[in-house]
């Protein structure tokens, strides 16, 4: 993650309260993945439309067979038989239409199939429950922001440009919606009082702090004691700290050289080569004693400028 | 060149308190409670309830404290970056689970017929008595225009209608569109597609309120216009009472369904045209979710107003039968908005 990346998050974080009073920070879903997330919807809702499509029509098919072909002159039995098989074609499809953001965004994670992909999901903007309500009124929106201007897209598409420009700038008005309003929500969202948030399900990493060079502050490969005293700690905060963090974690070896370097120059050591992950650990170790010291004291230091 | 050495240090029990942070110790007395609660999280998001033993949903909101309690605490201590955003999204899981809400499909239905749908609609009283409004003005228009000049049917009636019920037609004609199908074929084809099409008219009304209420008044007044003008046509031959008849045993239920649809986003654009003491946006979220909750009520209605309108409108053959149906249909409804106040238990919104 590049500084800009961090920025733009930064820009995206709302503070929730959680009735203990924590603060838990909520990172509204960017508009791309939102995006992504319903092109998958749709795709997989175009699929399921269509398997269940053919597999009705491959039934009246077998239908028409069974009884003889007679499918052109049918009898009054072959005939509530096909008819059986219409209304359930038209259920389904209305099922899928209506139902399918409803069902999904009603279970446990608030997400269709497409935002757990993207790790998104539907939240309460006020912080408070997601009720069933929310959930049936944003996507009662969703039906005149999408299907509807789709629908009447294509089907004007060949024979009518007043009715394709009409239909498209309805579209537009309502793909444009969450481009302007802070907190990006689709009129649905609005009017259901909901948000789309990250929903992150990140590991446990690794405690940094046990590896052998980390405790003893010697490298275990060559021997070397690495010992910091209090002027070569004290020249980097909390935020190098944490980019320190992200290196030792990501542990890609340009970037274990780049930093080790910067660091020596800094603090005044010559930079040798072949130690440089045992040599971080060290650092990064001690740094972080010194600077959670602070903290359990009262003083802090957010980074190298403070 | 190698980094410059640095004095031996001292060894034993002061090197590795020295050494090993306290915050990430405090971490590992923790993280196997951090771990049980991931792994109820993880099971519950899954869906998997019922693998859940007793233990474990009583364990949930005590861990999920303890978890809280551990951020708070690791907030203050701890500089390890990877450990804070992990516990971060740890609490915010367990926290929609916990304070989530715990309804299963069939509790939010027993609910909802149990007095939050009724409760809906009284609490929109003031749009529905508009939408009324608006809908007997329409009528009354529609007839009216076509009496002044008949050509007006040919405008206010669309033209999948028109078949053969036309102004001119004669008196057995238009009777024989609304007697005598008895034996028709495909009625719950018809029932079936009618209700999709119907659902989705109302539905277009309640999403139209958005736009500050504009659409759904003009939507209600079009539609009953076309009701206006079919009256007047009937009633050019005498056939008005046999024609409301026909019409009412599932036109009851339909129109109140479209009445309900109209007033729901009515209601939405009015609180987003006038939102009192809230900012729209609040003004918007509330009134969506009462109006959510109406149009649930809308689609259900619609199913049986189409299955009454395929099926028994071709089987009850005579117009006393059809207002019978068509009347008690309506009383039905009507108590059961107005009459029926049991407040639902366990809930205090809307």
């Amino acid at each position: 993650m590049n500084a800009r990346a961090i920025q733009a998050k930064a820009g995206r974080q709302r503070m929730q309260v959680t009735p203990e009073g924590i603060a838990l920070p909520a990172v509204l879903a960017s508009r791309g993945t939102r995006f992504g997330a319903l092109l998958i919807d749709l795709v997989i809702m175009g699929v399921a439309m269509g398997v269940t499509s053919l597999v009705l029509l491959l039934a009246a098919a077998g239908l028409n067979t069974a009884t003889g072909g007679r499918i052109d002159n049918p009898d009054a039995e072959l005939k509530s038989a096909l008819e059986f098989v219409i209304i359930l074609w038209i259920a389904a499809m209305f099922l899928f239409r209506y139902g399918y953001f409803l069902f999904f965004e009603l279970g446990p994670r608030g997400a269709t199939p497409g935002k757990r992909m993207t790790g998104i999901r539907i939240a309460a903007r006020d912080g408070g429950r997601l009720s069933a309500e929310m959930v049936l009124a944003r996507n009662l929106l969703r039906d005149i922001e999408l299907f509807m201007p789709i629908g009447l897209v294509f089907s004007a598409g060949e024979t009518d440009g007043v009715t394709w420009l009409a239909a498209m700038g309805w579209f537009m008005i309502f793909a444009l919606f969450p481009f302007f309003n802070k907190d990006r929500l689709r009129a649905g969202d609005l009017i259901a009082g909901t948000w789309v948030v990250e929903a992150p399900r990140r590991r446990l990493e690794a405690v940094l702090s046990t590896t052998a060079t980390a405790r003893a502050g010697t490298s275990a490969a060559t021997g070397a004691a690495y010992r910091f005293g209090d002027a070569e700690l004290s020249v980097y905060g909390e935020y190098e700290l944490q980019t320190l963090e992200r290196v030792l974690r990501e542990n890609r070896r340009e970037a274990l050289v780049s930093v080790h370097e910067a660091i020596c120059r800094k603090i005044g050591w010559n930079p040798g080569a072949g130690d440089e992950r045992a040599f971080l650990e060290a650092y990064y170790t001690q740094l972080r004693a010194r600077l959670e010291a602070g903290m359990r004291m009262g003083k802090r230091k957010a980074d190298k400028f403070t | 060149m190698t980094a410059t050495p640095a004095p031996p240090r001292p060894t034993g029990q002061a090197a590795i308190e020295a050494a090993a942070l306290r915050s990430d110790r405090f971490r590992q007395d923790r993280e196997a409670d951090w771990q049980r609660l991931e792994e109820i999280v993880t099971r519950m998001e899954r869906g998997r309830l019922r693998k859940l033993s007793d233990e474990d949903i009583v364990a949930l909101p005590v861990l999920y404290r303890t978890v809280a309690s551990s951020l708070s605490v690791a907030r203050e201590t701890s500089l390890d970056a990877a450990t804070l955003a992990y516990l971060e999204g740890l609490v915010q899981r367990a926290w929609y689970l916990v304070y989530g809400p715990r309804v299963t499909l069939w509790g939010w239905l027993a609910r909802f017929f149990g007095g939050e749908w009724s409760r809906a609609v009284r609490s929109i009283w003031p749009e529905l008595l508009v939408a009324f409004a608006l809908m007997a003005a329409g009528t009354v228009v529609g007839w009216q225009l076509c009496a002044a000049d008949p050509d007006w049917y040919y405008s206010l009636v669309p033209g999948g209608f028109q078949d053969e019920r036309v102004p001119g037609a004669s008196r057995e004609v238009l009777s024989s569109t609304i007697f005598g199908n008895a034996d028709q074929d495909g009625k719950s084809v018809f029932a079936a597609s009618l209700f999709s099409h119907n659902a989705g008219v109302a539905i277009l009304c309640f999403a139209l309120g958005f736009a500050f209420g504009v659409p759904p008044l003009l939507l209600l007044i079009q539609n009953t216009g076309t009701l206006g003008a079919m009256l007047w046509l009937f009633d050019g031959q005498g056939l008005l009472i046999d024609f409301i008849g026909w019409l009412s045993i599932h036109g009851t239920t339909e129109l109140l369904a479209i009445l309900l649809a109209g007033g729901a986003g009515l209601h939405v654009g009015r609180s987003m045209a006038f939102p009192g003491d809230l900012t729209v946006v609040e003004a918007a979220a509330r009134a969506g979710q009462r109006a959510a909750v109406v149009m649930a009520g809308v689609v259900f209605m619609l199913v049986i107003a189409g299955m009454l309108e395929g099926l028994g409108r071709q089987l009850i053959d005579n117009t006393q039968g059809r207002f019978m149906i068509g009347g008690s249909m309506l009383a039905i409804w009507l108590s059961y908005f107005f009459a029926f106040r049991r407040a639902p238990l366990g809930s205090d919104a809307l």
